[in-house]
């Protein structure tokens, strides 16, 4: 059963660009894996790694425990979604879906099983004859599934497969995607920057930037406890609170923010006057009318109101000029008006300390 | 402040949709009275003389082999264009050496040459003991005669798939190679099944031109045919003996033959389908090894260099010998046979630049009313297909007939008789490519700018223009290089004014008064040509540098 092993491997574009730098992987088998990053940060280069479409620098790759540096793609018994679904413009939907069993000269009645067995899997029986330009984006989606499904892999690549459809489609489709993954018992890894999608369908996330992976870890390991400040703000929302560490005591650390004020996070692996940032998820933060200084409390003028369904957003300005962001649940709780006084406040151990960024935090938290 | 004036009334003038029309009418005009209604009318004004031949057994035995040759020679050599050329084109479009842009630009060799100095240096290597036939201690390997032209039309339709073929195998999408790749198909299951059937149009279109040039093609196989005639050699010395009767019963069916194959290769092109139901998964598993694959590269690069390369280049070496011996100052001082030389050749550098001016301002609008089809989808389809008539039929019958036509017009001088005659066979390459060109731009961009206030004078300056300025310029190139090397129409129609292309033929036929022109100044002559050829050819990749290419 296929689990795929990638070690320091390095991959090179000319002699500046490096889109996959000494990165080390490991996918379980019969494991959703997701590689969520921004544009440009490798994951669809490691993915063509995976796939052998290219060969790494440096490093090895590994599939079923075999070294498969110098394997073609034709031999390593993948299947492989492309983003643009990559469909036999010249073929209809049955030759695109039977052209792996063919190419692999398996008996034709065995073929057609297979055919048939895949396309009714994905609900596109009645759309044999169609060719690709007579198919919406949805349904070449699910073509290039059956086809990459027919071809017998039990590792299953999928680059961006979704993302060329609008926002319904897509996420109808990406339980649908999972569903089928599970049930058949594929081992599956999925590119992708939606990190909405990620979340949903993984069992576990590789989150990338330039090159490098962050952190690996299921969908609420990276939510709930991001071990960088980068995870903290593609994962989800944060809101980032520059300051500097007057005190750690009982696991507990001081942070005076710009103005003086005084904030206490669960974290004692920071030092006294260490430079830091606080992020806090901006559903995490209360928000009252009552004028109150507390710890953990900051006070601000509520600068922006949007409704956004279920939630309703706030911009707060807070009495140090620093921005953050609130969001509560629309229709359990009283609403505030822009200009209101308000008391923002959050609980310690719901927040999270990061050493201030070398580069600065703005390049830190950039998505390009 | 004149030019900004005149640009300001030109705008103006563009948007009152009458004095559109009127352009977009003339350039229809111009294109029917001077390019494709002349040689109709002058075939049907002949009509009557055709039966002529049919009182003559042998004439007509002799005009059926030369027609039967002419389709059957294209035919073989565009096959075997394809089969030469398709794996040099892969090689070229897929490699990853850094030598591969000489390849590519050595491939371009045959097609920037002038045909008659192809025809020469092919004549030199093949056939005279200078040649590769001293090697087999012989004087002749291969005697002039249909092998030769096979050799010859092979040579310089090479060049025509290789570079319709790189550019396809360039634009084509990877990626859905990638797809079959990962599917289980070995590469070169992957490149029949897969790649070939979505290259097929390319394909097609790269047949059709290889097909069409030899069909064409008249100064070079003159000197390569000896005795053996093809249509385009049998209208030549039928003009010769001034048998007008048969000279235009061979051109017509030669026009004629050649629109119904075109149309019919058109229609029925699409319909043809390359077959990727059948695999052969460890056949052609083992036929993409490396060994294989090596194997295969370095053939297709021995035959480019021993079939096709070396005998165009060995011009050079008789002409290299020219220089260093006293042949060049002769040439340079024009003496002798030189002065006519120079004459001709200054002739046909007038002749191409006139008639690339000319092309200019009458093609443009055509390739602006087809591409944006301005007069409705269905006519400008037509107007697409009659505008390659005169690309798709052989040069000599366009010429003969065209000078049947402007012969009723004793007012009509031989230098308006030969414009006219490049003019019909150079308008279609200028028209395609700046069709093409145009096509190519979002019509989001007109809109943009007509929307911002732009009338349609100034969008075509400011936005199309612009754009396609590459195009009109390699367009322009193209159709000078193709004027200046024009051969078969030039001899139809000319009476006393030969251009450098027809001199040569005279010179390597020893035609009087030329029969004493010697083989070294016959190489120089050919040599300068190819000297100026490539200097085009150079400024052309200067100026195209990095467009349209990878």
């Amino acid at each position: 059963m296929p689990e795929v092993r990638v070690v320091n491997v390095t991959k090179k574009f000319g002699q500046k660009i490096v889109a996959v730098d000494n990165v080390s992987l490991h996918v379980k088998d019969k494991e959703y894996f997701s590689l969520l990053g921004p544009s440009g940060c490798g994951k669809t280069t490691l993915l063509r790694l995976i796939a052998g479409l290219i060969k790494p620098d440096e490093g090895e790759v590994y599939i079923e425990n075999q070294l498969v540096n110098d394997v073609p793609p034709e031999e390593r018994g993948i299947g492989f979604v492309f983003q643009t679904f990559a469909l036999f413009p010249h073929m209809n939907t049955w030759d695109n879906v039977t052209y792996g069993p063919r190419v692999k000269a398996l008996e034709k009645e065995k073929s057609e099983r297979i055919g048939r067995e895949v396309l009714e899997m994905v609900r596109l029986y009645e759309r044999l004859d169609a060719f690709p330009n007579e198919l919406s984006g949805g349904m070449m989606q699910r073509v290039a599934l059956a086809r990459a499904l027919a071809a017998g892999a039990k590792l299953l690549l999928l680059d961006e497969p979704l993302g060329q459809l609008d926002a319904k489609v897509r996420n109808e489709l990406r339980y649908e995607l999972r569903r089928m993954v599970k049930e058949l018992e594929l081992t599956a890894i999925h590119v992708t920057h939606d990190q909405a999608e990620a979340m949903a369908i993984s069992d576990r996330i590789a989150v990338m930037k330039k090159g490098r992976i962050l952190q690996v870890g299921t969908p609420e390991e990276l939510y709930m406890r991001p071990q960088h400040i980068f995870v903290a703000h593609f994962i989800g929302e944060s809101n980032f609170l520059e300051g500097y560490v007057t005190r750690v005591e009982s696991g507990e650390a001081t942070i005076e923010l710009r103005g003086g004020i005084l904030v206490r996070s669960m974290d004692e692996t920071k030092k006294k006057g260490d430079k830091v940032v606080i992020a806090v998820r901006p559903e995490v933060l209360a928000i009252e009318k009552e004028r109150r200084r507390n710890t953990n409390t900051l006070l601000g003028e509520v600068e922006r109101v949007r409704f956004e369904g279920t939630n309703i957003r706030y911009e707060v300005r807070l009495e140090n000029e620093d921005m953050v962001v609130v969001v509560r649940p629309a229709l359990r709780e009283e609403w505030f008006n822009v200009g209101e006084k308000v008391t923002v406040s959050f609980p310690a151990e719901k927040s999270l300390v990061f050493v201030y960024p070398e580069k600065g935090l703005g390049e830190e938290l950039s998505v390009e | 402040m004149v030019s900004t004036n005149l640009t300001r009334f030109l705008d103006s003038l563009s948007s009152k949709r009458h004095v559109r029309h009127l352009i977009y009418s003339l350039s229809i005009i111009i294109f029917l009275a001077l390019i494709l209604t002349p040689p109709i009318l002058g075939i049907l004004l002949k009509w009557n003389l055709m039966g002529e031949i049919f009182t003559q057994p042998n004439l007509t035995s002799r005009a059926a082999s030369a027609i039967y040759a002419s389709f059957a020679i294209a035919l073989f050599v565009s096959i075997i264009d394809i089969l030469a050329g398709l794996p040099m084109a892969w090689f070229i479009a897929r490699g990853k050496s850094q030598w591969l842009s000489v390849l590519d630009t050595l491939a371009d060799i045959p097609f920037i040459l002038p045909t008659v100095t192809l025809g020469y240096s092919l004549l030199l290597f093949w056939s005279k003991p200078e040649g590769i036939s001293s090697l087999f201690g012989g004087n002749s390997l291969i005697t002039p005669g249909w092998l030769l032209i096979i050799l010859l039309h092979f040579t310089f339709s090479y060049p025509v798939i290789v570079r319709v073929m790189v550019g396809a195998l360039l634009d084509y999408k990877i990626v859905y190679e990638e797809a079959s790749r990962t599917l289980g198909a070995a590469p070169l299951t992957a490149d029949r099944t897969v790649t070939l059937p979505i290259l097929k149009p390319a394909l097609i279109a790269a047949f059709v031109l290889a097909f069409a040039r030899s069909i064409s093609e008249t100064g070079a196989t003159f000197l390569v045919a000896g005795t053996f005639e093809n249509g385009p050699v049998f209208i030549k010395n039928a003009r010769e003996a001034q048998s007008e009767g048969p000279l235009v019963l061979v051109s017509f069916i030669l026009i004629a033959v050649s629109c119904m194959i075109y149309a019919t290769i058109r229609l029925l092109g699409t319909r043809l389908k390359i077959p990727v139901k059948k695999v052969w998964p460890l056949a052609e598993r083992r036929l993409s090894s490396l060994g294989v694959t090596t194997f295969r590269n370095l053939s297709t690069i021995a035959i480019f260099l021993i079939l096709v390369l070396t005998p165009s280049l060995f011009v050079a070496f008789p002409a290299v010998y020219a220089v260093t011996g006293g042949t060049l100052s002769q040439a340079l001082t024009g003496s002798g046979v030189w002065q006519a030389y120079w004459q001709s050749l200054t002739l046909s550098y007038l002749l191409g630049m006139v008639v690339t001016l000319l092309n200019i301002l009458i093609g443009l609008p055509m390739a602006v009313l087809i591409a944006r089809k301005r007069v409705g989808r269905a006519p400008s389809t037509v107007l697409d297909v009659l505008v390659n008539i005169p690309m798709i039929v052989p040069s000599i019958a366009l010429g003969a007939s065209l000078g049947i036509f402007w012969g009723n017009f004793a007012f009509v001088p031989e230098v308006l008789l030969l414009i006219f005659s490049h003019l019909a066979i150079t308008y279609p390459y200028f028209v395609r490519a700046m069709t093409a060109a145009i096509e190519r731009i979002d019509m989001d961009l007109e809109e943009a700018s007509r929307i911002l206030g732009a009338r349609p004078f100034a969008v075509f300056r400011t936005v199309i223009l612009p754009l396609t300025k590459y195009s009109m310029f390699s367009g322009a190139i193209m159709m000078f290089t193709r004027s200046v090397d024009e051969t078969g129409a030039t001899l139809a129609v000319y009476k006393t004014l030969k251009t450098a292309p027809v001199l040569l033929v005279d010179w390597v036929t020893r035609k009087p008064p030329f029969a004493s022109v010697s083989p070294l100044e016959i190489s120089l002559g050919a040599g300068f040509l190819v000297v100026f050829s490539f200097v085009i050819l150079l400024v052309l990749r200067f100026v195209t540098k990095g467009r349209g290419r990878a």
